[in-house]
Order: C-alpha cells, then structure tokens, then sequence
C-alpha cells in the first residue's frame, strides 16, 4: 500500500492515520525489525523509519539516546534498508526519517570525485519497497537532488512545516511534498510532552489552505487522549520517543519492551478513532 | 573572480543553508538585519568605535626580528592576542551581539570547545545586558575548567552537553537544538564562519578588520604587501578574517588544518585535507565522515581546531586554488609554540602556533625563492595563557629542573 492510500482508507473509516517511529538498529537491528512489526500489526498505518545519524539537531535526548545506541553497535546504511525491506514487507507503507548527509554520502566511496549518492539511494530505497523519506534538515529550496531523484524513482517527498514558517514558505513546501505534509506541532525538538500544543491548529489550518495532500501532526504526542485530540483536525498523527521510550524504559527485557510497545501502539490507535 | 556567495549563501559549489524548516525564519530574519546593519554608518562606526576602545584593536602588526633572523625571511605577526579576552573572537561576538540588540532580542546562546567563544560572548553580553547561555561538551568542560569558570564569573550560564562525542561539534548541535525552541527571543552566536546562511559571510565580515588593518600596516610600516599570508584554520573565523582584504591581492595564501598526530594515523582535523565534501550543521562543505557519511570525530592537540566541519568559503577557496590548506600536526605547533615564546618571548594560544608551524615551512621556501626580502604575515590569533596545562604535559613542564625525566 502506498502512503496516499493508507492516509484515503483511514479518511475512508472517519479517522486519521497514526504513523509511528523507530530507530532502525534499535535495540539492534533484528530487535528494530521485530519492534516495528508490531506497530504494524497493533495499529500504525504508516511506518516511519529513523536513519541514526551521529548529528541529529531535531531530537531531543529520546531518540538521540537510541539512535546512539544503533550506533554505537554499528548500524549501517545497508542495515537501515534491510529494516526497511522486511517492513514494507509486512504491507504497510514504510517511509524513512533521515537526516540529509548520509543519503547523499550513500555507496560513494572516500575520495574526491565519486558521483552523488542520492539517486543511488532512492533506486535503493525504491528496491527495498521504502516509500520515500521525511528530511527533517532540507527543506525544498534546497532540497533539489533529492527531488529529483524522488521523482525518477516514484518515491513519496515529506518535507516539514513549521509554526514559524510563513505562508509562502508552507505554499512553496506543499508543492514539493509528495505523501503528506509533516506539520512540526512545537517550537522544539522530538520529545514526548504533557499536554498538546496550541500552535499545531492554526498552522494545519495554514497548511491545508495550500493543499489536498494529508496533513500530519507531530512532536510532543504520548498517548491516545493526545491522539485523539489532534486527529480532530489532522489528517494523521505522528508518534515517536513515546514509542522509543518504551524499549528504552524495558533496557534488555527484550519481551517486556515488546508489549509496552504493543499496549502504547493500541492506545494511540483507539485514539485516531476517538478524534 | 568573485569570492562572495550568492544570495543563497553559496561560494561556488559549497555553503547554502540545509537546515531545518523551524529555523528558516529565524536564518532569514538574521540575515535581513545584518545586511540592515552593514548598510547603516551609523552601525559600522558603533562597531568600529566598540572594537577600538574596548576590544583595543587595531591590534599590532609586529615584525619579530629575532624571529626574522633565525628563519631567514622577515615575519610579521598580526597580533589578535593582544585584543580584549586574547583573542580574534571577541570581533566576531561584539558584532554579533550588537546586532542582538539591534533585533530587540534579550538572550543569546553560544557553542565553545575550548571556552574562547564561550567566555568572548559571556564578555559581549555582560557588556550589553544579555542573558547568555554556552553550550560546552562535557569532555571540554572538564579539559577546560578555568574558562568555564570565567564564564560564569562573567554571568553566563554553562551547559555541559553530554551527547555523541561531547565535544564542539555536539555543543553545536545542543545549541542548535535551544534556538529551535526559543528563535523568539534568542539570537544564536556562531562562534565560527560555519555552518548555515548568512553565518559564514556574517562572521567573516566581522572578523575582516583583521586583514584590513593587516593589509593597511603592511603598507604604512614597510611599504610593501607581504608575499605570503598564514593563519590557522578551525572552523576559519581568524583565517577568513585575515584573507579576505588579501584575495585579489598577488599575495599566496595559506591556512593551516590541526594534523593531530598525522593524517595516516586518522587521528587529526585536517578536513580539507582528508575530507570529502558533504553537508553538517546547515553547510555543504568538506566534512571529515565515513563511508556511511556519519561524521567522524577530529582529534587535535588545539581544542579550538577540533572540528570535523570547515567553513564553506574555505572550501570554495581551496576548490577554487585561491588558497592552499595544509595539515600541521600536534608536535609541529607544540615545537613552533616554545620558539616563539623562547625567541621573542610571545606564548602563542596552540591554535596560533599552528599557523607559525606551517608558515615556518613557507618561510623555507620563500627564502629559496626570495631570499631575506621575502616577508611572510602570520595571524598570531590569540595567546597562549588557557593552553598552559597542555604545555605543562607536551613539555613536562614545572617539574624540578633538577629531577631525572
Ligand atoms: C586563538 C584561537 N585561534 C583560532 C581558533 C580557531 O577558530 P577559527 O578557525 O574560527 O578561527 C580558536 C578557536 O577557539 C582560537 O581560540
């Protein structure tokens, strides 16, 4: 299923999409493909991919915490697409969350002249059934490789929009988005918040006056009640460190972390439907 | 040839601005008041009237005979390390904090590795009543303990980040992290001429007064440009400071990268050298990182060199043949360090010694070249006083001369 078709059955049923998060490699990378299977199976709709990268600037201490751990075992670029490959595998859309540096380093060998990853990366995204990414630190204007190399591969383009963004700003990164539109519901970083923000409404309704693409809703939702608060006018919500908390929370009790991960997912997803 | 970026922030294929949506605003917001200010005579000379009274530059141009004799060609010294909090840094953060107020805002926040930064915009905004945060990794705190202590002494607070490596480059991403949350009422002072549009063209042209007074001295104290200019290059504050009134003069230019202990070893920070081109902390630019374009952690003797990034411009000057960037390794400053303290009795901060080390190399050649005439510039961009632990070790200093080593 692709991420546009999973966004339509859940407007389909009335409610919006949950898309969930993780870390590929985390706890490592069996333990990430098991843990993203399911969410999956206990109620994402669509699947988000995190890509470790050693300079994450839009993750607060949760998800900076696990990606260091992926990282400090060694995950790979090659890993993050086996994750990926045995996710998407499962049916559901599974895009990925990176940061910029490491798709256009992809399968360049050091030296000087080797040619840009990035359309080496989408043929390979695209072959391991990934659906696009989300690039939290490119924004369209300057996001013209990866644009292009989204376009020759058919692969979804989800770039961010912001309460600080103004209107041409969101018009311009509307047109370039492909999927849906990632609405960053804070003035922050990633992190799990008490209470919801204020300025995810209006900057939804900024966004949905310059599109028809979904909108989604993230940063700060922990629970269902969140969920449900924000599906009331989002198109879909978007949960990550409540999710890696969970593993992180359970440290080696592998089943433990499971079912916490499983029982949040459920929540979460009874939640879209109470929106 | 033009060395300017475009209005995008682009000097040829490196620069730009890749960062996240949230701060685009901000990055826009900034750059308008900036270009505001450089255009406002009246800006220009509060800033020229700050650096002069307080900051005490112009700073010298020194010719160091002793120095001159023993290397065989004339060596001028360009010396930052007489300014205000003994370095080139304090240029960079009085314009920058001038124009934190100019945009009414009431906090700044601020990256340090060794502390120069750090204590230079804990100095800015107690002279101009800011609220000032300094991110610092937790390895550096503890390295650097003294200038964490000034910091505070001046009323900054100090955040010991703890994060990947926890060193300069994670202090950067806290700081980044911060203004995400806070654009509204903080200004973010880059304490280099890195990272995202306008930052790298910003801090150059507050640091520029470097090279046009050096530029002005060389020819109202010897009638002639030098041959040769030098600086060492971190994430090239001082050296774009001194090249810039250089660049389309017919003098060669030369920065100097932290080597470490030798670029075979891996261990070091030359990124120009031994890097490949890629994007960190808003920029395209060459950035030391592996196969998987994970960034790989610098190592250097000199805190203030110790970043796998580099200023875009540099990078285009490097591409471009303009300037040429080579590695100086730890021991090659520490023994360029002693020389200068023991012939002309000037501790040199160890970033400083790094661009003395290379130079002396130069000199070799310009001597062939030119013989005694020949004269090389060297910005001796700060002092050594905060490195004294490090030579304490490097040297096994203060122990009792008479003990067996
Ligand atoms: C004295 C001195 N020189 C040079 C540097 C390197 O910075 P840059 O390359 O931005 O000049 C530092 C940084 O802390 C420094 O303290």
């Amino acid at each position: 299923m692709s991420v546009a078709s999973a966004f339509e059955k859940a407007r389909g049923e009335g409610r919006s999409a949950l898309v969930g998060y993780l870390p590929a490699g985390f706890p490592d990378v069996d333990g990430s493909i098991d843990a993203l299977k399911v969410m999956v199976d206990a109620g994402c709709d669509v699947i988000e991919v995190g890509f470790p990268y050693t300079d994450p600037v839009m993750d607060g201490p949760t998800v900076q915490a696990a990606a260091q751990q992926a990282l400090e075992q060694g995950v790979r670029t090659t890993d993050v697409l086996r994750v990926v490959e045995a996710v998407a595998a499962t049916g559901a859309p599974t895009l990925v969350m990176t940061y910029w540096n490491p798709v256009e380093h992809y399968g360049r060998a050091s030296g000087r002249n080797g040619r840009s990853g990035v359309d080496r990366f989408a043929a390979d995204l695209a072959s391991a059934g990934g659906a696009g990414l989300i690039t939290p630190d490119i924004t369209p204007d300057f996001g013209q490789e990866w644009i292009a190399a989204a376009d020759a591969h058919d692969l979804d383009k989800v770039f961010l929009v912001s309460p600080s963004s103004t209107d041409e700003r969101i018009a311009m990164t509307t047109a370039a988005c492909r999927g849906f539109v990632y609405a960053t519901a804070v003035m922050g970083v990633t992190g799990a918040r008490a209470s919801t923000s204020d300025l995810a409404g209006p900057l939804v309704a900024r966004t949905k006056a310059t599109t028809d693409l979904p909108v989604g809703v993230g940063l700060g939702v922990s629970n269902g009640d969140q969920a449900a608060e924000i599906a009331a006018y989002a198109d879909g919500v978007i949960v990550g460190s409540a999710l890696v908390r969970t593993l992180l929370d359970a440290g080696s009790d592998r089943a433990a972390g499971l079912a916490a991960l499983r029982a949040l997912t459920e929540d979460l997803a009874d939640g879209v439907r109470r929106g | 040839m033009s060395f300017e970026a475009d209005e995008r922030g682009f000097f040829g294929n490196f620069g730009g601005r890749f960062m996240p949506e949230a701060l685009v605003a901000a990055l826009d917001e900034l750059t308008v008041a900036w270009q505001d200010a450089m255009a406002d005579a009246q800006f220009t000379s509060d800033f020229e009237a700050i650096l002069r009274d307080y900051a005490n530059t112009p700073s010298p141009l020194y010719h160091a005979e002793r120095l001159s004799e023993k290397v065989g060609v004339r060596v001028l010294l360009k010396r930052e390390d007489l300014n205000h909090t003994g370095a080139h840094k304090i240029r960079n953060v009085l314009g920058q904090a001038m124009l934190t107020k100019r945009m009414g805002k009431t906090r700044v926040i601020a990256e340090t590795g060794a502390g120069q930064h750090g204590v230079a915009s804990a100095t800015a905004a107690a002279y101009f009543g800011l609220d000032c945060t300094v991110y610092m990794g937790a390895v550096d705190t503890r390295r650097q303990a003294l200038n964490v202590a000034r910091m505070q002494l001046l009323g900054a607070k100090v955040i010991p980040v703890d994060s990947g490596s926890a060193t300069l480059k994670d202090a950067i991403n806290e700081a980044l992290r911060d203004w995400v949350a806070s654009v509204d009422n903080t200004a973010y002072l880059f304490g280099t001429a890195a990272g995202p549009h306008p930052f790298p063209s910003m801090v150059r042209d507050f640091c520029r007064g470097i090279g046009d007074e050096a530029r002005r001295q060389s020819l109202d104290q010897f009638g002639a440009l030098p041959d040769a200019i030098a600086a060492c290059v971190g994430g090239g504050s001082n050296a774009i400071g001194l090249f810039t009134a250089f660049l389309d003069d017919d003098v060669k230019i030369y920065g100097f990268e932290a080597g470490g202990e030798g670029i075979e070893t891996g261990r070091h920070a030359a990124t120009i050298g031994a890097g490949d081109s890629g994007v960190l902390h808003g920029a395209r630019t060459y950035v030391l990182q592996d196969d998987d374009g994970q960034t790989i952690e610098s190592h250097s003797i000199s805190a203030g060199l110790d970043y796998p990034g580099v200023g875009p411009q540099h990078s285009h000057l490097a591409e471009v043949g303009r300037a040429s960037y080579l590695p100086v390794t730890d021991a090659e400053a520490m023994d360029a360090l002693a020389l200068l303290s023991r012939t002309e009795g000037i501790i040199p901060a160890v970033e400083s010694a790094h661009a003395l080390a290379g130079a002396l190399r130069v000199a070799e050649e310009l001597k062939a070249e030119k013989g005694p005439t020949a004269t090389i510039l060297v910005n001796l961009s700060g002092r050594g006083d905060k490195d004294m632990e490090t030579a304490v070790e490097w040297f096994q200093l203060g122990a009792d001369e008479g003990d067996d080593k």
